[in-house]
């Protein structure tokens, strides 16, 4: 349970013109949404990336916009996922928040 | 305090580089320090927070419990479940495999490691078209042009490139990476797309599109081919499919940004059809970029096992294999096991959403030398010593190479061998205890 | 154990056929023994089956399983009691190859072809094979070192390397694949014939196939070299093997046994400049090996249905791939060799196919010495083990090849000579070509025979050899021989009427060559600096360990051992 990597994987990485577009400034939050749910990153500039292209690294956070489906061949569809980004003043929820929606620990 | 000993040419149990040349000194029974490893590897011989004791959930908490304990609770939900899934292995030695695989065979449960979720697609890509490959030396000692396709070796496997690839020099390699071609391929510049020629920044998705295009340019049909695919411009792809054709030796490296995206097994089919055709006109090798240091063994062990390498149904007594069907992703998101053995992964953290939560509903077993996310939802979890650090095992590189894990330090933990063992014998015994009172 | 009075047929100890009772005690043959007794009276017994010639593990196995699930469906069995799950046909899981060798009256089984630095896979599947003993051929014939010695001249250091290597690989014996060709083919390209350079090395595929032979005999290794011909599998190739074959015949063997051993020689004797003019060149082959002494062949006999072509010869490979559309795996190993795997369909209505199977039954029917020529069909190359019976009816009843010819392509007769062949074989060719001809030919001197010392391993079939007509009953001899009647591994009844009731784990043998610390020394200096420049890997992590053989057996071989074996 390192907080470094959970750090590291609860970013949303934007262009930098995206960024601007969005008005977010240091430490802001976006919202994600898709048709498989959403979730809030802590944005950050990457100057490699297009416009309208942001990276989520894989992470309990990431998987949170990932739908069940996988194809017939066992492998979700992780990568190139329709989106909706906003700017969001809600926090980014910590791991155990995460994974309590699962209604865990219900069962003995 | 007593001299400290140096392990020399050990093996690093972290990527599917497999770097065994990593000297390492141990002082007092515990690692001090290490020499040659990146710092992903380094990290992990030197070792952070650890689970110290089996945990059981009692009461909806977990409370410590005894590893016979944890192996008498285990096997319970394993007997009672009608068709566990055991998931993971692939950051743990072929000789736990080998016993996971006796266990799923014993309680008649699903087997199926990490590589559903990195590689599955392009094990299926290998089952349509076949691997053309080679192992990392022959890259090392004549590739002179390289792609790295939807990867991030500067990233993901820091030492590739010096070791192997791209920076690697050999008999027919003297320059080294002056004397290379690279080529990388991705949706976003990365750290290794700056150490690139040619970085061609596709569109996401279209990975299927552009290697049909670079096929058609190779077979010299380019005249019917549109002026943009995927975001390149049809003379951009023209110079690369030269590129590829005029290569002395050329290798592709690939990787998530592939398998993950649109196309899934159908990308990676097509990129095989593409090293085979190529090979009509030069010399060129394809190998994923296998992340887990193990993911590779897994894959091995259970193919020469059952005949398949992953995904493994062992429900009707005999090994079944149907990705879509048997893999752990679809069994959980349709809710179709009911108990759960996690080693060596963190299935919580990587797997979608919706399709972790169905870990919620059923007991789960893990067995880690650390807490991750998976641990919440655990209702056993039983910490083990770690493979390549603490005791001796096999893997297997991306490459396919075997090679032997040493043991650099003691552990008063049991290796996941030794806890599957265990949880093998309270099966039997269990079992036999039932037969008893039923006879 | 007793097994009473059975026709046992033992070759190697003059056994023809003798009506007379076996005794097995701790494992071994005995002249008389106590304890369980088996009824065998009337039916044909022989030793255990040995099978010099099979791919059944390592890297290229396993890359069959992994691209061919549509194979592993076949032949699936679940675990039972006694078991572990069966799965494949032409690549079979470990578990099903130790079950259907044992079924067969099979207790051993050599593994082709592994090149040194993936021996550790090999390895680790061998020992998951149950019941059978095994060993690895280790492939040299693409070897950098090697090429480099031959290149020098240099015939004590290239004796002192094959030592080391044979150490490194846990391996049994010197196979040499399509020979400079695998080096070649690391950029794309291969080597012609025996006297065509080696690009970059300075070396032909005769010297290396020479040097290669002068070294194993100066090892006094136990098994010959193992060769597979450059130019396999493509017409007219009969003259490479021809000219490869006279160029070792002045060498003197260092035991009693053939200088070269030819693996699956049907891949080897075809006519013709191309595809459209094909035909069989099996009786020139024949007779070669009629008039010469020095050489041995096993049949690599195809037959028709499916089959997983798998090899080191990796250029063959990517042509099959091409030649069929089909798919194709190719793996090179640094400084060692190359290899490759594609799945493979014979058909009886396609003329090269038909020719190719009449190829393999001229070769056996025309050699006038069983001693010369195994029965292998180069699993899984030319079809699974598991078809052996059918290859042993055509070779015992010419009415089955009658029968069979009539049902292939119409220029089958043509194009070979096998209509006009009326030999028959009798239970003692067959006793040779399956169990004697193999133990001599790799020299395992307790395997193949029954006599005191031998392994207690034993073949019992539901036949009566003195009742049976084999030329006509052969529907009834493949059905008795597929599954039999006892197969006794080290004196263990392993399974009866083809259920397996005991899973003993088999031995691995390996070779153990001594040479003179100032020759291994010399060898050091090179492999250190090819280690430190060169290879992917650490010499310190490049040997097998002994845990990977924890039922290894190693045969003393060497420079200064003066006997055999340890």
């Amino acid at each position: 349970m390192s907080p470094d990597f959970f750090k590291a994987v609860s970013i949303c990485h934007l262009s930098e013109n995206d960024f601007k577009l969005l008005g977010l400034f240091e430490g802001r939050n976006v919202l994600i949404k898709n048709d498989h749910g959403q979730v809030v990153l802590t944005a950050k500039i990457d100057a490699g990336l297009p416009d309208s292209l942001v990276f989520i690294p894989m992470g309990p956070w990431a998987n949170m916009l990932v739908g069940t489906e996988t194809g017939g061949c066992g492998t979700p569809h992780f990568k190139g996922l329709e989106v909706d980004v906003a700017a969001t003043d809600s926090p980014v929820l910590n791991i155990r928040e995460l994974i309590s929606g699962m209604g865990a620990c219900c069962h003995v | 305090m007593s001299e400290a000993i140096m392990i020399r040419d050990a093996v690093c149990s972290f990527c599917g580089c497999l770097c065994d040349d990593i000297n390492v000194e141990v002082e007092d029974g515990k690692v001090s320090r290490v020499r040659h490893a990146c710092r992903l590897g380094s990290s992990k011989i030197m070792g952070h927070g650890r689970i110290q004791s089996p945990m059981i959930r009692k009461d909806g908490v977990l409370v410590a419990a005894s590893f016979s304990e944890a192996y008498e609770r285990a096997a319970q939900i394993l007997l009672a479940a009608s068709k566990p899934l055991l998931y993971g292995w692939a950051s743990t030695s072929c000789e736990a495999a080998k016993k996971g695989i006796l266990l799923a065979e014993e309680v008649g449960g699903v087997l199926d490691s990490t590589a559903t979720v990195c590689h599955g697609p392009s094990v299926i890509g290998i089952e349509e078209k076949g691997l053309p490959g080679a192992t990392l030396g022959q890259v090392k000692n004549r590739a002179d042009t390289i792609v790295f396709w939807g990867c991030n070796p500067a990233e993901a496997h820091p030492r590739h490139s010096l070791r192997y690839s791209s920076n690697s020099s050999g008999k027919f390699t003297p320059q080294g990476r002056e004397g290379r071609k690279i080529i990388v391929v991705d949706v976003r510049e990365t750290r290794t797309s700056k150490n690139a020629d040619k970085f061609m920044r596709i569109v996401p998705g279209s990975d299927y599109e552009v290697i049909s295009a670079l096929r058609m340019l190779i077979a010299g049909k380019g005249e019917i081919l549109p002026d943009v695919i995927g975001g390149v411009k049809k003379v951009d792809l023209a110079d690369i499919a030269a590129t590829l054709k005029s290569a002395r030796f050329g290798a592709i490296f690939f990787g998530l940004g592939i398998t993950h995206s649109r196309g899934r097994y159908k990308n990676i089919d097509n990129a095989l059809s593409l090293v085979a055709e190529l090979n009509s006109h030069t010399k060129f090798v394809i190998m994923p970029m296998r992340g887990h240091y193990n993911v590779g063994g897994i894959g091995q062990v259970l193919a020469w096992s059952s005949g398949y390498p992953m995904s493994v149904d062992f429900t009707r007594g005999a090994p079944y294999f149907n990705p879509g069907e048997t893999a752990a992703c679809d069994l959980l998101a349709k809710r179709d096991v009911d108990a759960a053995l996690i080693i060596a992964a963190d299935a919580v953290s990587n797997f979608p959403h919706a399709t972790a939560e169905g870990l919620a509903s059923i007991p789960v077993i893990q067995i880690d030398p650390y807490e991750n996310p998976t641990t919440i939802l655990s209702d056993v979890v039983i910490p083990c010593a770690i493979a390549g650090v603490e005791v001796e095992g096999t893997a297997y590189r991306m490459d396919g190479l075997a090679l032997r894990l040493r043991k650099l330090v003691d552990s008063s933990l049991p290796s996941d061998e030794e806890i599957l063992t265990g949880i093998l014998e309270s099966v039997h015994r269990q079992r036999q205890r039932k037969a008893n009172q039923g006879a | 154990m007793i097994i009473r009075g059975g026709i046992v047929y033992d070759p190697a100890n003059g056994i023809y056929g003798d009506e007379m009772d076996l005794f097995i005690d701790k494992g071994r043959m005995v002249e008389s023994a106590k304890g369980e007794e088996i009824d065998a009276r009337g039916l044909l017994v022989m030793p255990g089956g040995v099978d010099a010639h099979s791919h059944i593990a390592g890297k290229k196995v396993n890359t069959g399983r992994i691209m061919r699930p549509d194979d592993a469906r076949l032949g699936t069995q679940p675990r039972t009691a006694v078991c572990r799950p069966s799965t494949g046909y032409t690549v079979p899981n470990c578990y099903a190859m130790g079950y259907r060798y044992a079924r067969m009256g099979y207790t051993t089984a050599f593994e082709a072809a592994t090149p040194i630095l993936e021996a550790r896979h090999t390895h680790e599947e061998l020992e998951e094979i149950p019941i059978i003993d095994k060993g690895a051929l280790t492939l040299f014939g693409n070897n950098w070192q090697v090429m480099e010695c031959v290149r020098d001249k240099d015939l004590s250091k290239l004796a002192a390397y094959v030592a080391w290597g044979l150490r490194a690989a846990r391996g049994y014996g010197v196979k040499i694949v399509n020979p400079g060709g695998g080096e070649a083919w690391g950029f794309g390209t291969n080597v012609k014939g025996v006297n065509d350079a080696v690009p970059n090395f300075d070396v032909t595929p005769a010297e290396i196939i020479r040097g290669l032979a002068e070294a194993n005999e100066m090892l006094r290794l136990p098994h010959s070299i193992h060769l597979h011909f450059n130019n396999l599998g493509k017409p007219g190739n009969y003259t490479t093997a021809i000219e490869t074959l006279d160029m070792l015949k002045d060498i003197k063997p260092s035991r009693m046994r053939q200088v070269v051993h030819v693996a699956h020689m049907q891949f080897s004797a075809y006519g013709g400049t191309s595809w459209r003019d094909f035909e069989s060149k099996a009786p020139a082959i024949a007779d070669y090996f009629n008039g010469h002494s020095h050489a041995t062949m096993d049949m690599g006999q195809l037959l028709f249905g499916s089959a997983t072509t798998m090899t080191a010869d990796a250029p063959l490979e990517y042509g099959n791939a091409r030649l069929t559309h089909n798919k194709w795996s190719n793996h090179d190993i640094e400084l060692e060799e190359s290899s490759g795997v594609v799945p493979m369909a014979y058909f009886r209505k396609m003329l090269v196919n038909a020719v190719q199977w009449a190829i393999g039954l001229e070769l056996a029917l025309l050699v006038k010495d069983p001693w010369k020529v195994l029965l292998t069909t180069d699993h899984p190359n030319g079809s699974p083990f598991v078809n052996y019976p059918e290859v042993i009816t055509l070779l015992m009843s010419r009415p089955k090849r009658e029968a069979e010819m009539a049902t292939l392509h119409d220029q089958v007769p043509k194009r070979t000579t096998l209509a006009g062949i009326e030999r028959e074989m009798d239970w003692t060719d067959i006793a040779i070509m399956t169990r004697a001809a193999p133990a001599r030919i790799l020299g395992l001197e307790d395997k193949g025979h029954l006599g005191p010392g031998a392994d207690g391993d034993v073949s019992i079939y539901d036949l009566r050899p003195e009742e049976v007509d084999t030329s006509q009953d052969h529907a009834l001899v493949k059905k008795s021989l597929a599954t039999a009647k006892y197969t006794i591994k080290g004196g263990v009844v392993v399974s009866k009427e083809g259920q397996i009731l005991a899973t003993p784990p088999g031995r691995t043998f390996w070779v153990d060559a001594a040479v003179p610390q100032p020759e291994a020394d010399r060898v050091m200096v090179d492999l250190e600096e090819k280690f430190a420049r060169y290879y992917s890997v650490q010499m310190a992590n490049y040997a097998v360990q002994d845990a990977y053989l924890p039922h290894g057996k190693a045969i003393l071989a060497g420079l200064s051992i003066s006997r055999g074996v340890a």
